[in-house]
Order: structure tokens, then sequence, then C-alpha cells
């Protein structure tokens, strides 16, 4: 059985087609992360939130990310450090600060992975309810 | 960081169809009507059984899938390996699936599992064609069986 049980809260609500778009340009891209850690780095809820922020809001400092999230800098810093790991985030050091900025096209993988299979049984659940209407005649 | 107990994930696609099980039954398991739907393939209701489906080769796949008829419970429960063919078996696919029909609603409820990928599986189909919105608003759906 598996212990993981992520729930994904990225859809069309918070990400618009932009993120979709954006996503899509990039399937092409060659990803240096194995899907692996990609799954795992978005099942932990409070990094999932980080990056759906970073997402939504757009580049951030650690301190800005910690004053919302409910949890210490120290721990909001791990949290960005396995993003970043993952390929998930970038960051760019400007003086003391660090921003943090969300890399949309490093869910390519896991959009594409799911939507191939997903996307093959949808279509033949389609085309066997078809199949099942035709069989009434 | 959260810690998986298995290296594979499945897919979990179900419906509920306004159809008796009897009926979606003989679409599950007749060779012309699995066509019609699927995939050609030379199915056979018999356990044990081993047959191919077949399909148009794309770019990384050879378009057969090796399979084994594992279960088989009469307008109940259909069970059958899905496993990549040929020069592809080695590396390719090696997967369960599994099709349950639950009598719901004087329709029946159709759940297909699709178990046993592995990480480096994720590229064993091509071709989309769903359409972005509906994929994402699966996403969760499909993320919560991993």
């Amino acid at each position: 059985m598996r212990s993981l049980r992520p729930k994904f809260s990225i859809d069309t609500r918070i990400t618009g087609w932009l993120l979709i778009r954006s996503i899509a340009s990039q399937l092409c891209v060659q990803m240096p992360y194995s899907h692996d850690i990609l799954f795992k780095t978005l099942a932990d809820p409070t990094r999932r939130a980080i990056f759906e922020r970073l997402c939504r809001e757009g580049e951030q400092t650690v301190g800005a990310l910690t004053a919302r999230a409910g949890i210490s800098q120290p721990a909001v810093s791990k949290h960005l450090g396995v993003l970043k790991q993952a390929g998930l985030v970038r960051d760019r050091h400007e003086g003391r600060l660090t921003h943090y900025s969300a890399q949309l096209g490093a869910l390519a993988p896991l959009i594409d992975w799911t939507s191939q299979m997903a996307g093959f049984w949808q279509r033949k659940f389609d085309d066997l309810e078809d199949l099942l209407k035709r069989m009434d005649q | 960081m959260t810690t998986v107990a298995t290296d594979t994930r499945s897919i979990v696609v179900e419906r509920d169809m306004p159809h008796p099980p009897e009926k979606i039954w003989r679409a599950l398991t007749q060779s012309a009507l699995i066509e019609e739907w699927l995939m050609k393939n030379d199915f056979q209701p018999v356990v044990g059984h081993k047959f191919n489906f077949r399909a148009q080769p794309v770019m990384g796949w050879n378009g057969v899938t090796d399979c084994e008829v594992l279960e088989l419970v009469p307008h109940q429960r259909l069970v059958y390996t899905w496993n990549a063919s040929g020069e592809q078996a080695p590396d390719g696919l090696k997967t369960i699936v599994t099709w349950i029909l639950t009598p719901h609603n004087g329709g029946t409820h159709v759940r297909m599992e699709q178990s046993g990928f592995r990480p480096q599986d994720e590229g064993g189909y091509r071709g989309m064609g769903g359409g972005w919105p509906r994929i994402l608003g699966r996403l969760e759906d499909v993320a919560a069986k991993f």
C-alpha cells in the first residue's frame, strides 16, 4: 500500500491558462531531475503551499514567505532547499537577500505523465461508452 | 521528506455507466467488441490465456502489448497483465490492469486500475488529445491514488 497520498491543488483555479500554456510550451525540455524527486517534493503539503504561493504571487524572499507560512524561517529555508533540489524553484541573490521564484517548467514531467496515462484511459472509457450505446441499437 | 512505501504507482479511472454489468462485461471480454473501443486483440476469456493488444507503432513504442488473463469473475472482475513486448519487454512496462464492475443505481460503476508503474515508465504512452483543462482537473484525482 502507498503511504504517500498527495493532494494536488494545482488546478485551473490557481494556475489558469497562463500556467498551462507555460507548462505545455516546456514539455519538450529535458528535465535533469527524476520524476520520483518531483512527486516526493510536492507530496509535502507545507512545501507545496510555498510552491503554490510562488506560482501565484511571483518572486519572494524567505522573509516574505515566512511571514505567512506559519512556520519558522529555517523551516521555510529548508523547504525551499528541497524545492530547489527538485528544480521547482530558483534563487537569486541580491545583496543580503535571496529571492525565490517558481520554475513552472519543472512540473512538465508530472503533467506529461498524468496526462498521458489518465488521458489514454479516459479516452478509452469514452470509446467504451460509445460502443455500449451502439450495442443498445 | 516524505518517504514512499513502494516504487510503483497506479492509474485509476472510474465511471458510472447507465448499462447493466452483463453488457459491459461483453464489451470487456469479447475480442471483436474490445477492438471497437480499445485495440486489436486476440483476447479469450480464459484464465492463463496469453494475448496481445496491437496498435499503430509510435515513436518509442512498438505498438504491441503482451497480456495474460490472470483472473476472471464473470460480470464482476477481470484482471490481465499489460506488459511491453519484444525488444521493449526487458525495460518496458510491466503492469496489471484490473477491471471491477459493481451494480450501481440501476447501472454499473466501472473501475479500471492499472498498477505497477515504475518511475522509469512515465513515458509509456504517447498521444495526448485530452485537453489540458480536463487533465489538470483530474490531476488531483489521479494523484490521490499514488
